[in-house]
């Protein structure tokens, strides 16, 4: 596969052909913010925190194809800003009680808060939906008031599982994450589903019972490390 | 001859959360009613409905900031029992206790040196610029110090166990999910030694207070009534983290003992009344008027036959014959149990970090699933019981909590009727000493009303003389 260069900061990144500006950065260990991205689930460009400015224009990285010469704006204070408004948002639209969730310090959500330095109240109301929890399942539950509509499950449980479990329904700020049936009780999620998996739900929307608290707060995914450090520590290597 | 009036302290000081104290005076200017009421609306035990059961121990702790650890606990062991899980690998339910000894210790010692202290110390009646800690630390700089190092050793015990100095999360249903490093336990062992030795002349500043001073301590609310709390199974000893249920009348008669906890609604019942956001439990057998009891530390020197550990057990014996009846009433002696209960607790302290099994791997169990469960704990201020029903499918359908200071309702109450006859009745003016009076009856129980607060120095209080008609008469406020 032949390659071209690109620069993202002013950093001098090689690309394959075909390749996102979030693919390529990641194998030249750049990192670049994402929460709906996961490796080994088709880009959907939703959340559009991976925002970049690319040509001059702002582009989601998951997206958008590399090119030759590209002049790439990723870390900058008004494209953090951004994405920092857009992390606010998320926060403010659901009910994301980080003292009392069990997946904080595993949380994308709470972890790209901490990267992005959003260290208090953003400026948008708290919507505080109320949305019921869906224990019906023996060994997965969903609580929908911390979704944040990345569709990450719903990719996975198409695209891997091969099931269905997840789709969206309803539209604009009503559109959320829905199982296939009138409860997770009636469809055929197994705790064992990618979809289901830890590293597939960013925050702690999909519950995986009788885990709980057991593996303690300080030795979690992001207590040590900023979101983003395995991907940045391949420029050390 | 003046109209009825009503005098209003609001809210009431260096406690925790927010309650108030009104005084009904009748024509003559005498106390006619005196209640303390409790004004802030918890919610807890509703907006927990729905949750899944692995949450509940680390969402209901929310509830307090000075003794989060027994509500987590508390929970957690309720959590066990619907988890179908009756005993606990010798790691968890070690690491469990100690974690519960720190906490116990940190929250006597606050109460003590930070809230209680200034009033011993300078009277009850001294100008309110010198009653709080900060002034301890003025003129008694090694005391002060003292106080900040033994609460910051149950904090580091507390960390060390829970995750958290205040709002940890190792206490799994079935478990903890945890051990204690050698090397975290090696450090606590360097100082456990000194905080013995200040627990001794901490608890002798409490015992020469009250026999200096046995007549304040003897007529300052002070009153016989029944005392609850957990004992250990067998020999009745004090046991801060788990027993059987003992309830004793004021000369010392069973009322019942050795009760499993998880029967407590056989004989407790809890009264409403219009006036409280809190209820008044009461012995079910007995009705609410003399059905009433207390809870916290010295009803536990009242109800435990002994105390495991020789020094506290030692110190328990002198505190009883000291007062030369069967069991001691006085509220203000309260200090002095406290001071037994810092003692005992880093004696349980320094046994525990002796033993190995806090570096053990067998942190959990499991068991076959219960619809409904019952944890209780002494926690600092007494005894504390969690109630839940959990549905099919994991979720929470109810819970009731009795805290201690729920328990203490009555005695509380009695306690300010009690201060505000001696000090208030015929009394035309109101003055800063006779309000510090009045707190400090209400501060002696500790009562959980205060971890929002944690008052240094001056708090806001307002006092307002009301005629019967509601016009105010008088007013008086200190400033935040």
């Amino acid at each position: 596969m032949s390659g071209f260069s690109f620069q993202i900061d002013g950093v001098e990144v090689t690309a394959k052909n075909g390749q996102t500006i979030m693919e390529a950065a990641d194998e030249a260990g750049i990192y670049i913010p994402r929460l709906c991205d996961h490796e080994g689930l088709r880009h959907q460009g939703g959340c559009r925190v991976c925002t970049v400015k690319a040509g001059g224009r702002s582009v989601a990285a998951c997206t958008q194809p590399a090119a030759p010469d590209l002049v790439v704006e990723n870390e900058t204070p008004h494209i953090n800003k951004l994405r920092r408004d857009l992390v606010g948002m998320l926060f403010n639209e659901g009910n994301h009680l980080c003292p009392i969730c069990e997946a904080s310090g595993n949380c994308e959500l709470q972890a790209m808060a901490y990267r992005l330095g959003m260290t208090e109240p953003t400026k948008f109301p708290y919507l505080e939906p109320c949305r019921p929890v869906d224990a019906s399942h023996p060994d997965i539950a969903l609580d929908n008031n911390r979704c944040i509509s990345c569709g990450r499950c719903v990719r996975a449980s198409q695209d891997v599982d091969g099931k269905g479990v997840f789709g969206y329904v309803g539209r604009g700020i009503h559109r959320h994450i829905a199982a296939n049936g009138p409860n997770l009780r009636h469809t055929d999620a197994e705790v064992t589903d990618f979809a289901i998996s830890a590293e597939v739900c960013p925050v702690g929307c999909i519950i995986r019972k009788r885990e709980g608290f057991a593996r303690p707060i300080g030795e979690r995914d992001y207590d040590d490390h900023l979101i983003g450090y395995d991907i940045e520590k391949k420029r050390d290597e | 001859m003046a109209e009825p009036r009503l005098i209003e302290i609001s809210p009431v000081t260096r406690v925790e959360g927010h309650g108030k104290v009104t005084i009904h005076l009748d024509k003559d200017g005498m106390v006619d009613e005196a209640r303390l009421h409790i004004v802030e609306f918890r919610g807890f035990e509703r907006f927990i409905h729905g949750r899944l059961l692995w949450e509940v121990p680390v969402i209901v702790q929310r509830l307090c900031g000075i003794c989060p650890v027994s509500h987590h606990l508390a929970a957690a062991k309720a959590m066990d029992v619907i988890c179908g899980v009756d005993q606990l690998p010798p790691t968890a339910e070690k690491m469990r206790r100690l974690m519960h000894y720190g906490q116990v210790m940190q929250s006597h010692v606050l109460h003590f040196f930070h809230l209680a202290a200034p009033d011993l110390l300078f009277g009850f009646d001294a100008p309110a610029e010198r009653r709080n800690i900060f002034e301890v630390l003025r003129e008694k700089p090694e005391l002060g110090r003292r106080a900040i190092m033994m609460r910051k050793f149950g904090q580091d015990i507390i960390e060390a166990t829970a995750g958290k100095k205040i709002h940890g999360t190792a206490a799994i249903p079935g478990g903890i999910n945890r051990n204690l490093p050698i090397e975290t336990r090696d450090g606590f062992l360097k100082t456990v030694a000194e905080m013995q030795d200040w627990s001794l002349d901490a608890l002798a500043l409490a015992r020469d207070y009250t026999l200096e001073h046995a007549e304040l301590v003897g007529g300052f609310a002070s009153f016989p009534s029944k005392y609850m709390s957990l004992v250990r199974e067998g020999d009745g000893a004090l046991d801060l983290y788990h027993g059987n249920l003992r309830m004793i009348d004021a000369e010392g008669g069973t009322i019942f003992d050795q009760l499993p906890y998880d029967r407590y609604h056989e004989v407790l019942v809890e009264d409403v009344r219009s006036w409280s956001y809190m209820k008044f439990p009461f012995i079910k057998e007995i009705g609410p008027d003399t059905g009433w009891y207390r809870v916290g530390p010295l009803a536990r020197m009242n109800t435990v036959s002994l105390i495991d550990t020789p020094l506290a057990n030692a110190a328990r014996e002198e505190l009883m014959a000291a007062h030369g009846t069967v069991k001691v009433h006085a509220v203000l002696a309260n200090h002095w149990a406290r001071m037994i209960e810092v003692l005992h607790c880093v004696e349980k302290i320094t046994e525990l970090l002796h033993d190995p099994d806090l570096q053990g791997t067998d942190l959990k169990a499991t068991g076959d699933r219960r619809e409904e469960g019952i944890g209780v704990i002494e926690a600092p201020r007494g005894n504390l019981i969690h109630h839940y029903k959990v549905d099919e499918n994991d979720q929470v359908t109810y819970c009731n909590l009795i805290v201690s200071t729920t328990h203490n309702n009555e005695g509380m109450n009695r306690a300010v009727k009690d201060v505000a006859v001696k000090h208030i009745s015929g009394q035309p003016e109101i003055t800063e000493g006779m309000l510090n009076h009045v707190e400090v009856a209400i501060r002696a129980y500790d009562p959980c009303l205060s971890c929002a607060t944690h008052a240094l120095g001056q708090m806001p209080l307002e006092v307002e003389l009301l005629d019967a008609a509601g016009q105010t008469l008088d007013k008086r406020a200190r400033a935040t």
